[in-house]
């Protein structure tokens, strides 16, 4: 690839900053089209480097209850990934530079038409990808055609993932490194963080990409010690969990709901950057 | 037989494709351990000794050979085709999913894996699981959706009487398919240790090559039957399809014999034009649980729930060599509603004293249009892939709200 995306760009800049990078996941629609738009646009000033926005699917394999539940809100409101391309359209009118990366898993892409799907992402200014689903094995159906339409596919490493299988993985990978740090579904476990930090340093022995660490991170305190050791932390769950957490009894979003993810966003921005301030110390 | 090269057997490639479908789409996490059981199954394979033992559980522990059964009323009654049911329902645990469960759980114990876990829809797949686990002394978790536990209890009360524990689904539909969601997650959560035991011709690669295989007996078995019997292949073969193990084991072995029709039948639900869960008629291809496959969804590529009154068939999806079949046409595939089905399974247990499995019943509603107005020489096997002892509850309630309507 290339041309610099936003990613690199803003892993240049956090480098220049000498910190690590938050890494904001919320659900596009969840728990409507307007509400999740409203906090999409609130993310950047509330502390996130780079967001992911989830396109929801009925059948969300790899995720725990927080991320399965808040799918089915934003498909009950009626969210398609036409939609949350569209809410990325929107979010680039007054921001051009924090990094979009959708992640979801590969059916409702494959049904939407990849090469239209990545003509369209591109024009809305989508920056990455990250599909669940589709293992290196199955780079020819959308990793390679992304790469070639300027877009990073960005590739989970997981536990399981082996000095030997390493180089499989991170071969067509760019962007960044998203490091799964446990065997499990998103929201479950809590990781050890010398076990991450461990993982981080055998990764990076294979490559120069940034890696991002995420799954079972919930506080600002979780966030500081995996910054410690990564170049960002991932936070989802929680998130998806403060939306669920600031509805009404019927579900719908009150004047609460912004709110909860940016309070929350805001702490976990300050966890990790006091990281590397509390190490240089 | 033909040659190799125009061999309909020699599917699928070694990225695990049948044409377009098939094929490996997980999550990183479970990569790996994909990899893994493809390597140990080759092996096990080439190795003769894994054979032997098979061979050895099918006779003495399931009660192969299945017979062979002429159903000379039910030949009468249609007044053409003669019809042989393959007897599956006759297996210990009462239908096909033994065959390919004794196949994954001698390679659980040959991968040391100590803990199985399986998805189940009708709970057929979930007590061949917890039977062999208890026979090779592993552990044993199956997961079943909610409404599944309620429409099957006979079975969830078989799976702990076997020592197995059994795990609602309270997600999405709470049937197979959310089983199946569940599954993947709990094998995600334990890389190490599980080893998960899929029910049907379908998943990432290998599974729907490997259950194909273990199933392979039942069309083995039905070839050197009726040649015996009658000296010739059959002239159709019929069978039933959620994933499709079942059909897909009786199919297989005669794909190459060209002259031999063969039909499956999905289930047509409330009917193809209201909710059903007929794949292939009413579905279009996509990627789920691990394979690009028929499935049942909007036009966002979300996933629609299906029906079916048979549990072992509720599943918006179908095995991918299903779908190669479909598109390539060897396979003609039909579809019967609840309705039909209901019909062909009072008429099979009055007329042949057999009381089949709701699943298979689907198959034997073809028969009106397959069999009726053929020739006495024209020979059909129906898979009879299931009894239906654990569906008498169901077709009760069915029957008396029909009745009270």
């Amino acid at each position: 690839m290339s041309a610099l995306t936003r990613i690199d760009a803003r892993y240049k800049e956090l480098g220049r900053e000498g910190r690590a990078g938050l890494v904001t996941f919320i659900t596009g629609g969840d728990p409507d089209y307007d509400t999740s738009l409203a906090i999409l646009k609130a993310l950047p000033k509330a502390g996130a480097d780079i967001i992911e926005v989830g396109v929801p699917f009925t059948d969300a394999m790899a995720d725990g209850p927080p991320i399965q539940a808040s799918s089915l809100r934003a498909l009950a409101a009626g969210q398609s990934l036409k939609k949350t391309l569209a809410m990325v359209r929107e979010f680039r009118k007054g921001d051009n530079t924090t990094p979009i990366v959708l992640m979801g898993y590969y059916n409702p892409i494959y049904i939407y038409g990849v090469d239209k799907f990545l003509k369209d992402a591109k024009e809305a200014g989508v920056d990455g990808l990250i599909v669940v689903d589709l293992p290196p094995e199955e780079d020819e159906e959308l990793c390679l055609p992304a790469m070639k339409a300027g877009i990073n596919f960005i590739r989970l490493a997981t536990p399981t993932t082996d000095d030997k299988r390493l180089p499989a993985v991170l071969k067509n990978t760019s962007g960044f490194v998203y490091y799964v740090s446990i065997a499990g579904v998103s929201g479950a476990a809590t990781p050890q963080t010398s076990n991450v930090i461990d993982a981080v340093a055998r990764i990076k022995k294979h490559t120069n990409l940034p890696i991002a660490v995420g799954f079972g991170l919930k506080t600002p305190e979780h966030a500081r010690s995996i910054a410690m050791g990564a170049d960002a932390a991932v936070v989802g769950s929680a998130l998806v969990e403060a939306v669920r957490t600031s509805l009404d009894e019927k579900g719908r979003a009150t004047g609460k709901t912004v709110k909860a993810v940016t309070d929350l966003v805001a702490a976990l921005a300050e966890g990790v950057r006091s990281a590397r301030r509390k190490a240089a110390e | 037989m033909s040659d190799r090269v125009n061999s309909l057997r020699t599917g699928p490639d070694e990225s695990g494709h049948f044409g377009i479908f098939g094929g490996r789409f997980v999550a990183e996490t479970l990569m790996p351990l994909v990899l893994d059981l493809e390597k140990a199954y080759e092996e096990a394979k080439k190795d003769p000794a894994f054979k032997k033992e098979m061979d050895y559980h099918l006779k003495h522990f399931v009660g192969r050979p299945s017979p062979l059964y002429f159903a000379e009323r039910l030949t009468q009654h249609f007044g053409g085709a003669k019809i042989y049911f393959k007897r599956e329902d006759l297996n210990h645990t009462g239908a096909h999913k033994v065959n390919n469960v004794l196949g994954q759980i001698m390679l659980a114990k040959r991968m040391k894996k100590p803990r199985v876990i399986a998805e189940t829809g009708a709970g057929m797949h979930g007590v061949a699981t917890a039977t062999l686990c208890a026979k090779f002394g592993l552990q044993c978790v199956v997961f079943m959706g909610a409404v599944d536990v309620a429409r099957q209890e006979p079975n969830v009360l078989r799976m702990r009487a076997l020592g197995a524990e059994v795990r609602p689904v309270e997600s999405g539909s709470k049937t197979l398919k959310d089983a199946m969601n569940e599954a993947l997650r709990d094998w995600v959560t334990n890389v190490h240790d599980t080893f998960y035991c899929i029910g049907t011709v379908a998943g990432p690669h290998p599974y729907p090559a490997m259950v194909r295989d273990f199933q392979c007996v039942i069309g083995d078995e039905t070839k050197s039957q009726i040649m015996e019997m009658e000296g010739r292949l059959p002239n159709a073969l019929v069978a039933c399809i959620g994933g499709g193990s079942n059909a897909m084991g009786l199919f297989h072995p005669f794909l190459d014999d060209r002259d031999v029709e063969i039909y499956g039948v999905e289930a047509a639900g409330h009917g193809l034009n209201k909710q059903h869960a007929a794949s292939l008629a009413g579905g279009r291809p996509g990627v789920l649980h691990g394979n690009r496959t028929y499935l049942l969804m909007n036009e966002d590529g979300q996933i629609e729930e299906a029906h079916s009154i048979s549990a072992g068939l509720d599943y918006p999806g179908i095995g991918p060599e299903h779908s190669w079949l479909h598109e390539i046409g060897r396979v003609k595939y039909l579809s019967a509603t609840d309705d039909e089905a209901l019909d062909a399974f009072q008429l099979c247990a009055r007329m042949e004293g057999i009381i089949p499995a709701l699943e298979p019943s689907h198959a034997l509603a073809k028969l009106e249009q397959l069999a009726r107005g053929k020739s006495k020489d024209h020979l059909i096997v129906v898979n009879m892939s299931g009894r239906g002892d654990k569906d008498l509850a169901s077709v009760a309630s069915y029957l008396n709200k029909k009745m009270s309507a």
